[in-house]
């Protein structure tokens, strides 16, 4: 059974409670270091790696922005173990994606505390500056968010937001909760025992649990289910073949943005850097002789659908690779409906469970059987 | 006007499909040339990325050839194979090259008939399919 601690807060006030809650985590040792994003000096938000409480008064963990996602960066701080235990809060997407890579092994949550955050979405990278020259807050977002107007201006929130089943996020030690809490409260959930024994260290008082979260949770869950349904019918039906693909991807340079803004996408060197794609200048006269003519750079398409060959039992949906899209191709929709195929025909959820094994990691003799049609 | 031939690249386990291919030929046993062999070591090192080019430069079929489970020569690559097409199959699909067009079979060392019967089959449900939409050199029969 969970338990919960009740944070209040004033208009204005609720990085303030947060900066507190998280220099008691710190003070009591509860954590090492708290990962949060935290409003950077200059301009933006960012994650930030802390381990003074002293600088923790920059902490705005709820702004509507994700510049990466953030499983990369607990990879990097994981990976290798500094022996330290870290505080990450994380939102849905970023901790579903960070379950895939500690199944990869490029990531390890022995020393790690997370603390999962509701997500009402966010937005593109420099929308959220233009939110912020407007004096947008992370307060007037959520209440205008849970209201559902996250519209502002001329920009919304990404689209993979908007079709987002997560609202809150799964297999975390601690919760962030903002849904269904009430205005001025912010509920703070100890999910599992590290997660209690964390908030117990650093001196926290539990409540009665709130009511009518979980409804709340699973209303915005369902709205965006709903969302996310009509968008793949529609992808679907627009591309019913590989012209219609090579239409969506026409503007594509091959820059592979997408494949580094991943949070999955887990080679250490992608295949199409590899001398396997660095091909003689005769090879291309070759190819553009056997039509007359030969679009460059080429391979466009045969990148995609080998990212999604690769990606396809992992995506969790965060839609990193349509924001990172320099010609805004919006991809998010190519990998996510294969995504929902081949998960489903593996009964797998990315994200889902750690102990759950990775479709292509296993295999079995009696399964399958529909792919051969064959029985001895 | 010619009928189609499709093309259909073939992707065969060096111990059991090829080398049923091997008998059918030593037996006298003829099968169309439609199958284009490729010999890979194991089926299960057929990466997808195989299937995909074979698809994306105008293969009319894909034809993967491995042994029965429990029998392959690295253990379980067969089995490795199987999950790769599954996986295939989701995301090909929804750009018009159906199951009908990506086959796994399992073609022991002793099966030649077996080999010249699924090329037969596999040639035969092909031309009934009609060129792939990706094919852009053979031009459709009417």
């Amino acid at each position: 059974m969970s338990k919960f601690i009740k944070l209040s807060f004033d208009k204005g006030g609720l990085n303030t409670q947060l900066s507190e809650f998280f220099s008691d985590m710190l003070e009591n040792k509860a954590v090492d270091a708290i990962l949060a994003p935290m409003t950077q000096p200059k301009k933006g938000v960012m994650q930030t790696l802390v381990t003074t409480k002293e600088n923790l008064s920059s902490i705005d963990p709820f702004a509507p922005v994700m510049p990466v996602n953030s499983a990369k960066i607990a990879s990097s701080l994981t990976a290798t173990p500094s022996g330290k235990r870290i505080g990450m809060v994380l939102r849905s997407c970023e901790v579903r994606a960070l379950v895939e890579l500690v199944k990869l092994k490029q990531a390890n949550l022995d020393d790690t505390l997370l603390i999962g955050m509701d997500c009402l979405g966010r937005y593109e990278n420099t929308d959220f500056l233009k939110y912020q020259a407007k004096d947008g807050s992370s307060e007037t977002f959520i209440e205008a968010a849970l209201n559902g107007k996250t519209e502002s201006d001329g920009f919304d929130v990404a689209g993979a937001c908007k079709i987002c089943e997560y609202p809150s996020a799964p297999n975390v030690d601690i919760r962030l909760g903002i849904i269904g809490s009430g205005s001025g409260t912010l509920y703070i959930e100890a999910v599992t025992e590290k997660g209690e024994e964390a908030l117990t260290k650093a001196g926290a008082k539990f409540v009665d649990a709130p009511s009518g979260r979980d409804d709340a949770v699973k209303k915005i869950a369902a709205a965006r289910t709903a969302a996310r349904d009509a968008l793949f019918a529609s992808y679907r039906e627009e591309t019913g073949d590989f012209d219609a693909l090579d239409e969506k991807l026409a503007a594509c340079i091959n820059c592979y943005n997408c494949r580094v803004a991943c949070p999955v996408c887990y080679c250490k060197e992608c295949v199409f850097v590899t001398d396997t794609f660095r091909h003689k200048g005769e090879q291309f006269i070759n190819w553009a002789n056997n039509s007359g003519t030969l679009k460059m750079p080429t391979d466009t398409s045969f990148y995609h659908l080998t990212r999604i060959t690769h990606i396809a039992t992992f995506c969790v949906g965060c839609g990193q690779c349509t924001s990172a899209c320099p010609n805004d191709i919006d991809v998010m929709p190519i990998f996510r409906t294969s995504a929902e195929k081949v998960q489903a025909r593996f009964e797998y959820q990315a994200g889902r469970s750690v102990d759950e094994p990775q479709p292509l990691s296993v295999y079995d003799s009696d399964e399958l059987m529909e792919v051969t049609g064959q029985v001895k | 006007m010619s009928e189609f031939e499709p093309k259909i690249v073939s992707f065969f386990c060096n111990w059991c499909t090829f080398t049923a291919a091997d008998l059918a030929g030593t037996s006298r046993l003829s099968y169309p040339p439609n199958i284009k062999i490729i010999r890979v070591m194991c089926s299960g090192m057929v990466d997808p990325k195989y299937v995909l080019k074979a698809f994306l430069n105008g293969a009319d079929g894909v034809l993967i050839g491995g042994c029965w489970p429990g029998d392959c020569h690295y253990i379980n690559g067969n089995l490795k194979a199987r999950r790769r097409v599954a996986l295939l199959t989701e995301l090909l699909s929804q750009y018009g090259i159906g199951p009908d067009r990506l086959w796994l079979r399992w073609i022991a060392a002793s099966e030649g008939t077996m080999l010249k019967e699924v090329a037969e089959e596999m040639t035969a449900k092909l031309k009934e399919l009609g060129p792939s939409p990706l094919n852009k050199t053979t031009t459709k029969v009417a």
